[in-house]
């Protein structure tokens, strides 16, 4: 049933996609005449009846589906590779950023966000609260940009740009280190905003789970206070922070693009900034539906986690 | 008579709230004895849970403490115990089960996890063992077929067989004492016969001596061989059950038992007219004054009671009552 609706929502994600990137003027003929310093109607007419762009809307629309389901994107005219393979290249590199962001923003968060509950006077409650005010008011780029001024040239201890030094020869872990060393800036710059949810969320119930009647039975049992909290309290206030992680997927993806500019990060973002300013249509539909994919496979992946942390939503499944 | 189980000696607990520091428990004294049951009755905000929360270790931090007066489990001071060391007893030595048996239990671990936990906690029980017990003592409170619901999450049961497993809980270590705050006022009539019944065949079989929180009279008569009559947080009358519903010497009592209606012998007799207790408690603020607090609300009210607080007249049977009139209501 969910792989249906799932089903669905990509279809109409295509359709909604393409018709956008329809209305949008400009085509790949006018970057082709401009990099040959101009062209005549002639030219552009036989340039958009090679690529097929001089069908009506429908027509091209129909085609691009079919394509699409027989797992074709397309063709790039700038790249001169199919869609897919350009994509697939590039996909390993945004998953990676992403993951790891929204991940140790998770942990460390919530961890935070814990902390920052048992006493909510501390110092701790007062540096998730200027974090989070920094998370949500400091621009994704200008983080970046200034991490980088930081860490990169003022005090060289991370590569300014890039996932990999291409000069490193070795072993895995050296390869591993090396790629590590060049997310450090990015995953923070790109943690930091949802760090700041996640942390403020994770304070906001764990002071109400505090709060609950089954942690004062808990505590009436005698239990340590580690166990109330992080046996009986923390589990239940999870799953606010787990839902809203979920929901978050798509902005972590667009925050991705802004911030693999920033670091030239080989990934999804990158190509998806170039594709726009080359007008390659394909390209940006093909990445467009790949994003989609991905937040729809986040948003099953988060169904899963809170059915692992919540009976009750499993016995509704 | 042998030391008693608990002596609580001129507790005063304090609450700070946002108009100041209020006594809500004021020289309140009584004594349980091993085995015994004892009632604490009075209308909602009279500091009956609270005197529970006291025992217990387990007033809101920050907000509410105590601020003298003493209470002594087995002859060892509670008031002044280490963190530690309250852990220790709570659950093992004195546990509690409370009002709200929809909310009391933890939502994401099974029935049969949260009883065995206490019991791996204070007994050193092996995975294993807690668990075998965990099915027994669910057996014990009467859910049928224990063996397979000691697997079931709480939001499966109904309120009824949720309190029975907050029952088995606080039963897991034969507690020497058990503090029941409200347990069946959440739940229906038929549920709470249950409930009493269960709760007075196990103080049979543990020897459990039960301090019951409640304002239903009914359930006191059913359950307590003393009782203690609260009204803002004073003590207003205590003594033995059948003594003081028979011959009650407060008029708060009084207006208590005559609030509790009657079933007709036959359809034929005069209906007597439901009372009530007029006016209503007063306020946080009020609490500290040196006047009875009661008075108020009394119908045999005279200058005396509003310039002095009333102390304590002893009758047989250690039947006391804080009235100035107590020898003529």
């Amino acid at each position: 049933m969910r792989i249906l609706y799932a089903a669905i929502l990509l279809l109409a994600v295509l359709v909604l996609n393409f018709s956008m990137m329809h209305l949008a003027p400009g085509d790949v003929a006018d970057t082709i005449s401009q990099s040959m310093g101009g062209a005549d109607q002639e030219l552009l007419d036989q340039i958009r009846a090679d690529y097929g762009l001089d069908q009506p809307f429908l027509v091209q629309l129909g085609r691009y589906i079919g394509n699409v389901l027989q797992f074709d994107l397309g063709f790039s005219f700038f790249y001169n590779k199919p869609v897919t393979e350009l994509i697939l290249q590039r996909l390993p590199a945004t998953l990676l950023l992403v993951f790891v962001a929204q991940i140790l923003a998770l942990f460390i968060g919530v961890i935070l966000g814990v902390i920052s509950a048992r006493k909510p006077n501390g110092i701790a409650s007062h540096f998730v609260t200027i974090l989070a005010l920094f998370g949500y008011s400091a621009p994704v780029f200008w983080t970046g940009i200034l991490l980088l001024i930081g860490f990169s040239l003022k005090i060289q201890i991370f590569p300014v740009a890039g996932m990999r030094d291409v000069t490193i020869e070795g072993g895995f872990w050296i390869h591993f280190m090396d790629i590590a060393r060049h997310m450090v800036l990015p995953v923070i710059t790109l943690g930091s905003i949802f760090l700041a949810l996640y942390s403020r969320l994770s304070r906001a119930t764990m002071m109400e789970v505090l709060g609950s009647d089954y942690v004062r039975t808990a505590k009436a049992k005698g239990l340590s206070e580690r166990e109330v909290v992080y046996k009986h309290a923390l589990k239940n206030s999870l799953s606010p922070v787990i839902t809203l992680a979920g929901l978050q997927f798509s902005a972590v993806i667009s925050g991705a693009v802004l911030v693999e500019a920033v670091f030239s990060w080989p990934g999804l973002g990158t190509l998806a900034f170039q594709s726009i300013i080359a007008r390659d249509t394909p390209t940006i539909l093909g990445i467009l539906f790949f994003s989609a994919l991905v937040v729809i496979v986040g948003n099953l992946l988060t169904d899963l986690a809170l059915r692992l942390v919540d009976p009750r939503v499993r016995s509704k499944g | 008579m042998t030391a008693p189980l608990l002596k609580v000696e001129n507790l005063r607990i304090e609450l700070t709230t946002r108009d100041g520091v209020a006594p809500v428990i004021d020289d309140l004294s009584f004594e349980l004895g091993a085995g015994e049951s004892i009632s604490f009755v009075g209308e909602s905000g009279c500091g009956k849970s609270m005197t529970a929360l006291g025992i217990m270790g387990l007033l809101p931090d920050k907000i509410g403490r105590i601020a003298s007066g003493s209470i002594a489990f087995e002859g060892e001071e509670l008031s002044t115990a280490s963190e530690k060391r309250l852990r220790e007893i709570r659950g093992n030595d004195i546990s509690m089960i409370f009002q709200e048996p929809m909310t009391s239990l933890n939502p994401v671990y099974t029935v049969g996890e949260q009883i065995a936990e206490v019991l791996r906690a204070h007994q050193g029980l092996s995975k294993s063992a807690a668990w075998a017990s965990a099915v027994e003592l669910l057996d014990a409170v009467r859910i049928p077929n224990a063996q397979r619901r000691v697997s079931d999450y709480p939001f499966q049961m109904s309120g009824g067989q949720r309190q029975r497993v907050m029952i088995a809980i606080a039963l897991a270590c034969e507690p020497k004492i058990l503090i029941a705050d409200e347990p069946t006022t959440a739940l229906d009539v038929t549920v709470q016969a249950q409930i009493f019944d269960l709760l007075n065949d196990l103080k049979r079989q543990t020897g459990t001596a039960i301090i019951m929180i409640t304002h239903d009279m009914g359930a006191v008569a059913e359950m307590a061989q003393r009782m203690i009559v609260m009204y803002a947080g004073r003590n207003a009358e205590q003594g033995p059950v059948d003594q003081i519903i028979d011959r009650p010497r407060h008029p708060y009592t009084k207006g208590l038992i005559s609030c509790v209606p009657h079933i007709m012998a036959t359809l034929t007799d005069e209906r007597h007219e439901l009372t009530e207790v007029a006016g209503i408690v007063p306020s946080l603020r009020e609490f500290g004054k040196n006047q009875c607090l009661f008075a108020s609300r009394c119908a045999m009210v005279t200058q005396e009671c509003l310039d002095n607080r009333p102390p304590e007249i002893e009758f047989e049977a250690g039947q006391k009552s804080a009235c100035w009139h107590a020898g003529t209501v």
